[in-house]
């Protein structure tokens, strides 16, 4: 029985199909979810979703954290952004965190809201250089 | 019978209206466009949010209602409703303020006949004038629009924050968005939309027993602390665009009417001018003529 499987950004709905499993970025860890699995739903970080057919890689989507929802026939991904992997570019992944990098400088120590949610930012930023420069590792 | 003078005049306002309703149609054209592509590209990902949200509210219902965030279940009560009155900052739409309103009032009347206590927030400023008037005791608040500007993600947050401040401080209990969603640029259907609690979805309570398993990563009140808040804004920020394109859609209609009627003034005009200029010759050639008998 395949997977169906939905990343769906605020701008757009990227992916609409059916696959054999599915990796994705959680909070704690990345998760395979594969038909017929236990509802499952997820925070993710920044990292990379892989989609997979026949044990092998068909597509690999970069997404900047979000939620997935898992159930046993389908895995929907709401990303805060996503763009596929062969359109991202290490350099201006670069400068984006050089510009990050200054903004966390300049929050005040008691701003916990700001903190964390730069650190998000931060992570996912890092994680998309690291995905675009070593894609070996994934 | 009016002069040519008065003629000649209402012919030259009725011209400059038509300008301006021409002028305010093609404006509103290509705002259109543009809106309605931003409306019609944040669709799927709201309508899997609310899908998830129905699920997750059906998972979680056998649960006691105490211990779940109060966005996700409601407080439990039953007694002040919260309105969220979506309508646009400009007039001249046709009546795309007035259905929303009407949806809304009617809703209104309904919760006050079954005695609820009701609050209304209106954003954008034509219908919260409409319903100021109508309910002047209720109004919590009014926001204003998009004031013509782009649809912020910031203002969709703004909304959200207040609602869920009323909602956290006790001040409501339920909550349901009244907006206009986007058909065409002929049509735009007036909605109601739960907001608080989540509606629950409807498929099948086979499902529902089922999918009480839910397991959440990281732990469900950190997960839903992060989800709840950001479906809320996802909604509202799907709303506010659906809503700013409709506004763009009925306002070209609108105009489009408004020139093609100028028009029609002007022929007629136009017509009773000719006439008139016609029967002043016709009376001045009658008097020289028998003016010239008379001799």
């Amino acid at each position: 029985m395949p997977l169906r499987i939905e990343i769906v950004s605020p701008e757009k709905r990227l992916v609409d199909r059916e696959i054999d499993m599915v990796v994705v970025p959680g909070m704690e860890g990345d998760i395979a979810a594969m038909p017929d699995r236990a509802p499952l739903m997820l925070q993710l970080r920044g990292g990379v979703v892989a989609l997979y057919e026949n044990d092998k890689i068909v597509d690999r989507y970069f997404v900047a954290g979000g939620f997935v929802d898992m159930g046993p026939d389908r895995c929907t991904v709401l990303a805060d952004s996503a763009q596929l992997m062969s359109e991202l570019s290490a350099d201006e992944a670069r400068d984006r965190l050089r510009d990050l990098e200054t903004q966390w400088a300049q929050i005040g120590p008691n701003d916990v809201d700001a903190h964390d949610r730069m650190s998000r930012e931060i992570q996912s930023v890092r994680a998309e250089i690291e995905a675009v420069e070593n894609p070996a590792f994934l | 019978m009016a002069s040519l003078k008065e003629l000649r005049g209402r012919i030259t306002g009725v011209k400059s209206t038509r300008k301006i309703t021409n002028a305010m149609k093609m404006v509103a054209a290509s705002k259109l466009r543009r809106a309605q592509s931003q409306a019609e590209a944040a669709r799927p990902y709201a309508e899997a949010m609310r899908r998830m949200m129905a699920e997750l509210a059906a998972a979680t219902r056998g649960a006691d209602a105490a211990s779940l965030p109060t966005l996700l279940a409601g407080t439990g009560k039953d007694n002040v409703h919260l309105v969220v009155v979506l309508t646009s900052d400009r007039g001249l739409a046709g009546g795309f303020n007035a259905n929303v309103v009407r949806s809304a009032r009617q809703l209104i009347d309904s919760l006050l006949a079954e005695g609820k206590t009701v609050r209304i927030l209106p954003v954008g400023r034509k219908g919260g004038d409409i319903l100021v008037r109508h309910y002047p005791s209720m109004i919590v608040e009014q926001l204003s629009g998009t004031e013509g500007k782009d649809v912020g993600f910031d203002k969709a947050s703004a909304v959200g924050a207040k609602i869920i401040t009323m909602l956290e401080a006790g001040g409501i209990d339920r909550c349901t968005l009244v907006y206009n969603r986007f058909v065409n640029a002929m049509t735009q259907i007036a909605v109601q939309a739960p907001l608080v609690p989540l509606p629950v979805a409807e498929n099948d309570n086979a499902e529902a027993s089922d999918a009480a398993q839910y397991e959440f990563e990281p732990d469900e009140a950190t997960l839903l602390a992060q989800l709840l808040p950001r479906n809320l804004q996802v909604q509202l920020f799907s709303a506010l665009l659906e809503s700013a394109a409709g506004e763009q859609g009925a306002r070209m209609t609108a105009m489009d009417n408004a020139s093609r009627n100028a028009s029609k003034a002007i022929d007629r005009l136009s017509q009773k001018y000719n006439r008139t200029r016609q029967a002043n010759i016709t009376n001045e050639l009658i008097e020289i003529i028998s003016g010239a008998e008379a001799v």
